[in-house]
């Protein structure tokens, strides 16, 4: 395997992996704990003509990337929880308007101002759900950095082949832990490009008329054709409609293009799944304390496997109930109040073997505190 | 190119009310596009939410039709990715600078080439009548039943001193000058503002018992004079039209093409 072998941050390799999928446009506003995202992109960006911009707010941002995107830019913005926070409403304009974008929150304690300096998970649900309104949303995360750079470009190809928004959603122990990267080689990950109209100058041009397959051929935005872009409900031209027909044909669009596509987006990893008696459920750096305790438990011989989630929504329920069909009991590894256990319990046949092992005090939860759930669950005591 | 050519008529009618001054900014905005010559193609306008926020579906360019206040935001996007487009952003008052305000006194200050043309009819029409920032103390609005004590912005101040490049103030009354400060408001290379004060008799005139349309054109007349003009020195209570500020600054996307030399040569 060729590639550069490097030393870095998480922030760094999401950074690397942005730049790898095409990214030319970056507009942000400081944060901790995903500052170095914004300080990196400052002097990477316009060294290969892209650019990079710090704006008034983390509002201003992702507006900036959306009209950036329309323009036929790859664009990333990144924050943290109070950003993130801040950025919900433009979210759900670029989900209505169907423009591609990234969104990185590298997660800190919350709510409000919190515990900037330190991990949580606790922007799951809001991932999800911070938009108002009905929608679907591709929210994706990993546990280290070759993960890290992996998912990053995901995010970029889904966004481009789903026309949405994609949140990757990272946390502070990630973000700023240093561990090897290997750099791939260009062409080694495939990338999608935006799937441009086939539709000539001068001939009318829809561009909210989906084809066959549920995807919409864009136009970029100040080239040939000229349209209309709104946040409103908008019938095939982009123009503002109240039509029932039209509105409910497009909220169904906007929901089933992804929501019909849960196999294509779903990104996980196993570790000795198949015989487990005790299933952990983990994603992010929590993944990494249960990915120990599973290495470490094996060793003295318990049948004891991790199920790790990269993708977290849509959540990939046919695959968590797949694989925690055989457990006796399932534990979910998170740092938050049991925000992905909600899902799973929706998940599985036998929800009450559902358990949650979890730490929401901004310390990174260690495989001791797995273990002693373990032993509570087993009965064996603390 | 006849103004009727920048229109989309498909989408017609408008929503604006009888009286509605945005009608005739739209006609004094074309015009000026007009005179310029300027290609459809070559235009965008970018707009938030609001009844002069529709001005953009009406119009044959490329349109952005945003979210509440953060039009500017969105254009600084798109002008950053094609600085070769001509950037229109129209608002309304309440747009610009309430719930937008952050985002204005910003693009002031970056001189970024684009036109924000504040569409000032003191009051949020498209919810039915509550008081904005440029109301202004004294008035009456659906939330200000008893008066209204919040002061006002004056929207020509607050653009020279956030460092906008082009400020002026032009009314619907006064329609073809209008189209003047719009064109050399478009033409200037930076950020410029015009405010456009534009009557709407539903709900401000209605409150505020300013009578009929006419009689509010009419006002704009009679409460307004040229900048610099000898009526201001004997009544001060006149608010002053014209180009306030015109000035050269270093424009955004130019200078960031600078940046983008030193990176690649590694400086």
């Amino acid at each position: 395997m060729g590639g550069k072998l490097t030393f870095v941050q998480g922030n760094e390799a999401c950074v690397e992996a942005a730049l790898y999928a095409g990214l030319d446009f970056f507009a942000g506003y400081p944060i901790t704990p995903s500052t170095e995202i914004a300080e990196l992109m400052s002097a990477r960006l316009p060294q290969k003509g892209g650019m990079f911009m710090q704006m008034e707010d983390e509002i201003a941002s992702i507006c900036a990337i959306i009209g950036a995107s329309l323009t036929g830019r790859k664009v990333l913005t990144a924050t943290s929880g109070p950003g993130f926070s801040l950025m919900q409403e433009a979210l759900g304009y670029a989900i209505m308007a169907e423009i591609p974008c990234v969104i990185v929150d590298v997660q800190r304690g919350g709510p409000s101002t919190g515990l900037p300096t330190k991990v949580s998970q606790g922007d799951v649900n809001q991932a999800r759900w911070g938009v108002h309104g009905d929608h679907s949303i591709i929210a994706l995360t990993a546990s280290n950095h070759q993960d890290v750079f992996a998912i990053t470009v995901d995010a970029f190809n889904f966004s481009e082949t789903y026309r949405t928004p994609v949140i990757l959603l990272f946390d502070e122990v990630i973000g700023h832990m240093r561990e090897r990267l290997r750099i791939p080689e260009p062409g080694e990950i495939p990338l999608v490009e935006r799937l441009k109209t086939s539709v000539r100058e001068g001939v009318d041009y829809h561009p909210y008329l989906p084809r066959e397959d549920g995807r919409l051929p864009m136009s970029d935005f100040g080239g040939v054709h000229r349209y209309n872009v709104t946040g409103l409900f908008h019938d095939m031209w982009g123009f503002p409609s109240e039509n029932p027909v039209v509105v409910h044909e497009l909220l169904r669009h906007l929901v089933d293009k992804i929501e019909s596509h849960v196999d294509e987006v779903t990104r996980y990893r196993e570790y000795f799944v198949d015989d487990a008696e005790i299933l952990l459920i983990s994603y992010g750096s929590s993944a990494r304390s249960a990915l120990h305790v599973v290495a470490d438990r094996r060793k003295h011989g318990e049948r004891i496997g991790l199920l790790e989630l990269q993708t977290l929504w849509p959540f990939p329920s046919a695959l968590v109930r797949e694989k925690s069909k055989k457990a006796r009991y399932v534990v979910v590894v998170e740092m938050n109040m049991g925000q992905v256990l909600q899902s799973v319990r929706e998940s599985v046949e036998k929800p009450e073997r559902v358990f949650l092992s979890n730490r929401v005090d901004g310390v990174m939860i260690t495989p001791v505190d797995i273990r002693n759930i373990l032993r509570l669950i087993q009965g064996k005591g603390v | 190119m006849a103004v009727g050519n920048y229109i989309r008529e498909r989408f017609f009618p408008h929503i604006w009310c009888p009286g509605c001054g945005h009608g005739i900014v739209l006609n004094g905005l074309l015009r000026a596009i007009e005179n310029m010559g300027l290609k459809k193609n070559d235009i965008v306008m970018v707009s938030g939410i609001g009844c002069s926020s529709r001005i953009a579906g009406y119009l044959d360019f490329h349109t952005l039709h945003t979210i509440h206040g953060r039009a500017l935001a969105f254009a600084v996007g798109v002008k950053m990715s094609r600085p070769e487009l001509t950037l229109l952003v129209p608002m309304g008052d309440g747009d610009a600078l309430s719930i937008g305000g952050n985002h204005f006194i910003h693009a002031c200050r970056r001189n970024i080439d684009m036109t924000a043309i504040v569409m000032n009819n003191r009051i949020y029409g498209m919810t039915g009548g509550q008081y904005s920032p440029l109301s202004g103390y004294g008035t009456m609005a659906t939330t200000a039943p008893y008066t209204n004590i919040d002061q006002e912005f004056d929207i020509v101040n607050m653009a020279t001193a956030a460092g906008a490049t082009f400020v002026a103030r032009a009314t619907a009354y006064h329609v073809l000058q209008m189209a003047e400060v719009l064109e050399a408001a478009i033409r200037h290379k930076g950020f410029s503002v015009v405010e456009v004060m534009s009557p709407c008799p539903t709900y401000f005139g209605r409150k505020n018992k300013e009578g009929s349309v006419v009689d509010m054109l009419e006002k704009l007349k009679t409460t307004t004079t040229p900048l610099g003009s000898k009526a201001k020195q004997e009544n001060p209570s006149l608010i002053e039209r014209g180009v306030f500020v015109k000035k050269e600054m270093p424009e955004y996307c130019a200078e960031y093409q600078k940046i983008i030399e030193r990176a690649m040569k590694g400086k």
